[in-house]
């Protein structure tokens, strides 16, 4: 099936899915503050446009680009020092697997307590949730790198940094951009969390704000907000990769 | 003194396992020399001592007469696999050489473009090496081999992944090339008629370790051509060489080593 027929059938779904829901709201009269309709959440979100994208879409956005950022440089660099020196790799890995297997999200309160209920608190969350997926990808990608190619690039008398740099380096990149596009995702989730162990502005404060107040329709509007800004980032990260990538670029 | 390539008293072992023992072996300018021999039993070894991937754990190799232990970036090497970056298109390929001497990536893509009218492949210079026939790849692969400047070309197998017509095509184009370069080839192959075809000294590897190779001249004048297969003295030193290696594989399932 072609991209386009795909985007229909996925339209058609999804109005689908919402004249679903709003009718069985309708029908079975159920209270706004437990499931509100399509409607009012769309309501709400018009009512509160001058705070929602005024402010608090920003901060999170905010929170979410500086740590991503954050990770991308030192996960890299992590990555590529990993790569660089055996010792690095065989000190540091081991904490890289155990850091995979334990809740990030109960180590989050430790973050907080650590950097504060400012944004680097937050910023430090996000890191705390993309910094292991792109430092893994990295280095799996400079480590997966085609063994006679590198015996090829020294038998031309090659550096080690001209085998890293134009080697190393391009075929790392789609196991970069792949763990990217996990680490984009994740990075909504962390700034969210962040958000609710404390904060005075973000759609997650919002959002836990709305829910303790009961307002459904504000809570279903910043949840509605932060999917959109986990799927535009992760769309945006998949772009990038096949426009710029050595691999995926077409003349 | 012509003599291009030598190894003198070689030892070489992996672990346990010897794999040279005392081996001398001499290469002159100019020449076209196929080693062939048993799989497992270390023709790869051999070029990665050659182009100094590995030393030797005693004895000498000398290029141009000069005992030489610093070898990487003095002998052209043209791996088995074509080893073209999928990322890079085909004068991006093959001016990789050229750049790492420390070429300007333009200067040395101007250079890569007046030699593909050579290699046939002036209309595929953008084109990615997926979009391209293995025989084509391996003409690519050969073309950055040469670049690199050396005139004296290591070739791993080239031919080994091609369709059966596609490697006689390619088996001629080589003995163009190496008679227009003037280059010195030693080529490993596991193929008889390969090995014979194209060169004019046929060196076989037998014994774990290897210690004395068996060499044969090639009684065939250039140019030759697919058709030489057919000559009496073609034949008869096929004969022998299949012989030979028979003798070799014999010897060592009595000796009680088999490797793979």
């Amino acid at each position: 099936m072609d991209k386009g027929k795909r985007g229909i059938w996925f339209a058609a779904s999804l109005l689908l899915f919402l004249a679903l829901w709003e009718a069985v709201c309708r029908l079975l009269a159920i209270p706004p503050f437990i499931l509100p309709p399509p409607s009012s959440v769309l309501h709400a979100l018009w009512e509160l446009r001058e705070p929602l994208f005024g402010q608090h879409l920003w901060a999170t956005l905010e929170e979410v680009l500086i740590g991503l950022g954050i990770s991308i440089v030192f996960g890299s660099l992590l990555a590529f020092a990993m790569n660089r020196s055996r010792l690095v790799e065989r000190i540091v890995y081991p904490y890289i697997v155990i850091s995979q297997t334990i809740p990030i999200i109960a180590l989050s309160p430790v973050f907080i307590l650590w950097f504060g209920y400012d944004i680097s608190g937050k910023i430090a969350v996000t890191v705390l949730f993309t910094f292991f997926p792109i430092v893994v990808t990295t280095y799996d990608g400079l480590r997966g790198t085609d063994r006679e190619m590198i015996r090829l690039l020294q038998t031309m008398g090659a550096t080690p940094w001209q085998i890293f740099t134009k080697l190393q380096l391009p075929s790392s990149l789609p196991a970069f951009f792949s763990g990217l596009k996990v680490a984009a995702t994740y990075s909504v989730s962390g700034a969210t969390i962040g958000e609710w162990l404390g904060a005075s502005e973000g759609l997650g404060y919002f959002g836990r704000r709305a829910s303790g107040n009961f307002q459904a329709p504000a809570l279903f509007a910043s949840v509605l907000l932060l999917s959109l800004l986990g799927m535009l980032l992760f769309w945006l990260v998949g772009y990038i990769g096949q426009r710029y990538m050595p691999q995926t670029r077409k003349k | 003194m012509n003599e291009k390539l030598a190894f003198s008293q070689v030892d070489f072992s992996y672990g346990e396992r010897m794999l040279l023992s005392s081996f001398d072996l001499v290469v002159k300018k100019g020449d076209f020399v196929s080693l062939i021999g048993p799989s497992g039993i270390g023709k790869s070894t051999l070029f990665q001592l050659a182009a100094g991937l590995l030393q030797p754990q005693a004895g000498e190799i000398r290029i141009d007469g000069v005992a030489t232990k610093e070898r990487l970036g003095k002998i052209g090497y043209m791996p088995q696999s074509d080893a073209l970056m999928p990322w890079r298109t085909v004068v991006e390929n093959a001016a990789l050489p050229l750049e790492i001497q420390g070429c300007s990536k333009k200067e040395a893509q101007r250079r890569v473009r007046e030699e593909l009218p050579r290699y046939g492949l002036s209309e595929w210079a953008d084109a990615y090496p997926h979009e391209l026939s293995g025989g084509m790849r391996q003409r690519v692969s050969f073309l950055r081999a040469l670049l690199f400047g050396s005139d004296l070309m290591l070739l791993d197998e080239p031919f080994s992944a091609l369709d059966g017509i596609t490697r006689l095509e390619l088996q001629e184009w080589l003995l163009q090339m190496w008679r227009q370069t003037g280059s010195t080839m030693i080529l490993i192959t596991h193929d008889i008629d390969e090995a014979i075809l194209l060169a004019n000294r046929v060196i076989l590897l037998s014994g774990s370790p290897i210690t004395a190779p068996v060499e044969r001249e090639v009684p065939i004048s250039y140019p030759r051509s697919t058709a030489s297969r057919n000559l009496p003295a073609f034949l008869e030193l096929r004969e022998e060489i299949w012989r030979l290696l028979r003798q070799a594989a014999g010897a060592r399932v009595q000796g009680g080593v088999v490797h793979g």
